[in-house]
């Protein structure tokens, strides 16, 4: 999965630090775009959610598929009382080897998929993935499929910020990478004179 | 157990530190038809002795299914045992509406034990009068366990509730080593042999039991009347074979082998009255 790290606040670019994605109990990895107080009302819903299933203190854990339902139903109860939690989930995870992946919009809509995201890379993304995901891509071309994805982003989407952390859950866990920048390049002639051969203006 | 100025209220304590009314409603329990629980690594198998009031009516329900990997049988007031079952099933299906899982079993099994155990701590309330062998599947395989009305939930291999239940507990006892490893038709066959013995002599049929099973890729059935006494059928003259030759053996006569009738009834061992 992966992120860039910027939170807005309207047009201006408050926060360059915001860590978007977050380890959920022992399988699972939760990403969120929209309104990040919200965000960090779900991790609290969350965290009492692992906590009692580990209060039970058996063999048993709630894996990913669990933690996605769980999210449908909370994000579906709130469109219902028109008081949404303005977020746009993604959850993914691993357990017994049994691999998953889904999403939850601010209004309920939940599916799983191979591959899936938030946002402008509903548009911009998912195009890229569907032509080049396959099966049995290996975990270092993945980042390179991802990483190719977050450049169109950034050169693209007028609140992305060149700050992103890729992260990777296994059956073993999960790790989230530091924050590293994405090598970008402007020197397109179209980028020096952008104005030039433009008919008119708006 | 006598009565004694201890055993009125279900809130209070004896000097002996006992609480009478739950240890009466424990009586409950073994006063009702059997009902036995097995299981393997991957399968359950429950099973209960039918009883009906007269030839007139029908039999008592006593397995009731409480979602596709849970099944339970009751032994004791089945009005409790009914109302009981209706709360699981509704666990069960809110668990899977919430979080698209099954409930494991034994998350289940303390709820329900959370349950009776309030009803021994209230004044206006009473314990069930119910036993209950709550067979399910889990992240780790097959789990068989026994619900108390005391609040009290053990997991076991093997066990039986109700009345003559010590005689099928002793057979348990004698093959619950090898169940872990027993294929499902086996421990079908072992259960049908259980119940065979808190019969006490009385000819074994599908009529008179219920058998249900759960496993692995099975989700919980009763299974039907044909299928039983095939299983009955098939092992039964087997059995009597075995016991007449037992018996031939053992009197060193030359007796006729009428195995069919007589040779169940003598086999020399008396089941214990609880």
């Amino acid at each position: 999965m992966a992120s860039d790290m910027g939170a807005s606040y309207g047009s201006t670019l408050r926060y360059k630090s915001v860590e978007r994605m977050k380890p959920i109990g022992k399988h699972s990895l939760l990403g969120a775009s929209g309104e990040i107080s919200d965000l960090q009302e779900i991790l609290r819903y969350l965290d009492e959610l692992i906590l009692y299933d580990n209060m039970w203190d058996d063999g048993n854990s709630l894996g990913p598929k669990e933690v996605h339902s769980y999210l449908t139903r909370v994000m579906y109860n709130r469109r219902n009382k028109f008081n949404p939690l303005w977020n746009s989930l993604v959850l993914g995870g691993v357990k017994n080897g049994e691999k998953y992946l889904g999403t939850v919009s601010m209004i309920g809509v939940h599916f799983e998929d191979n591959h899936v995201a938030t946002g402008f890379g509903n548009h911009l993304a998912r195009p890229i993935l569907r032509d080049e995901w396959k099966e049995d891509l290996s975990y270092e071309d993945g980042v390179k499929l991802l990483e190719k994805c977050m450049r169109v982003l950034l050169y693209r989407d007028r609140s992305a910020v060149n700050k992103i952390q890729i992260a990777k859950i296994t059956e073993e866990g999960v790790s989230i990478s530091k924050p590293y920048s994405l090598r970008t390049f402007w020197e397109f002639t179209a980028f020096r004179n952008p104005t030039v051969g433009a008919e008119g203006s708006w | 157990m006598f009565r004694n100025q201890y055993d009125t209220d279900v809130t209070t304590w004896s000097p002996a530190g006992r609480l009478f009314q739950v240890e009466y409603a424990m009586e409950a329990v073994k006063q009702g038809s059997a009902a036995i629980g097995l299981r393997s690594k991957t399968h359950v198998v429950l099973a209960c002795v039918n009883k009906a009031n007269s030839e007139l009516s029908s039999h008592q329900k006593k397995i009731f299914k409480v979602d596709d990997h849970i099944g339970v049988a009751i032994a004791g007031l089945t009005a409790d045992g009914r109302v009981l079952s209706r709360y699981m099933r509704s666990e069960c299906i809110n668990y899977s509406f919430t979080y698209e899982s099954p409930l494991p079993v034994g998350r289940l099994v303390v709820q329900l034990a959370d349950k009776a155990q309030v009803c021994t701590q209230r004044s206006w309330k009473r314990p069930f009068g119910v036993g209950l062998l709550v067979g399910g599947l889990d992240e780790s395989g097959a789990h068989l366990y026994y619900n108390c009305p005391s609040g009290n939930y053990f997991e076991y291999q093997a066990f039986a509730i109700g009345s003559r239940s010590q005689a099928a507990k002793t057979y348990l006892e004698r093959k619950f080593e090898s169940f872990m490893g027993s294929s499902r038709d086996d421990l079908i066959k072992d259960a049908l042999f259980a119940i065979k013995e808190t019969l006490q002599g009385e000819k074994l049929k599908s009529s008179i039991c219920t058998v249900a099973v759960l496993g692995v890729g099975e989700p919980f059935h009763i299974l039907d009347q044909e299928t039983v006494q095939q299983v009955i059928n098939a092992h039964e003259i087997v059995e009597e074979e075995a016991s007449a030759e037992q018996e031939a053996a053992a009197a060193a006569d030359q007796d006729a082998p009428s195995a069919d009738e007589a040779a169940p009834a003598d086999q020399g061992i008396a089941p214990m009255d609880i």
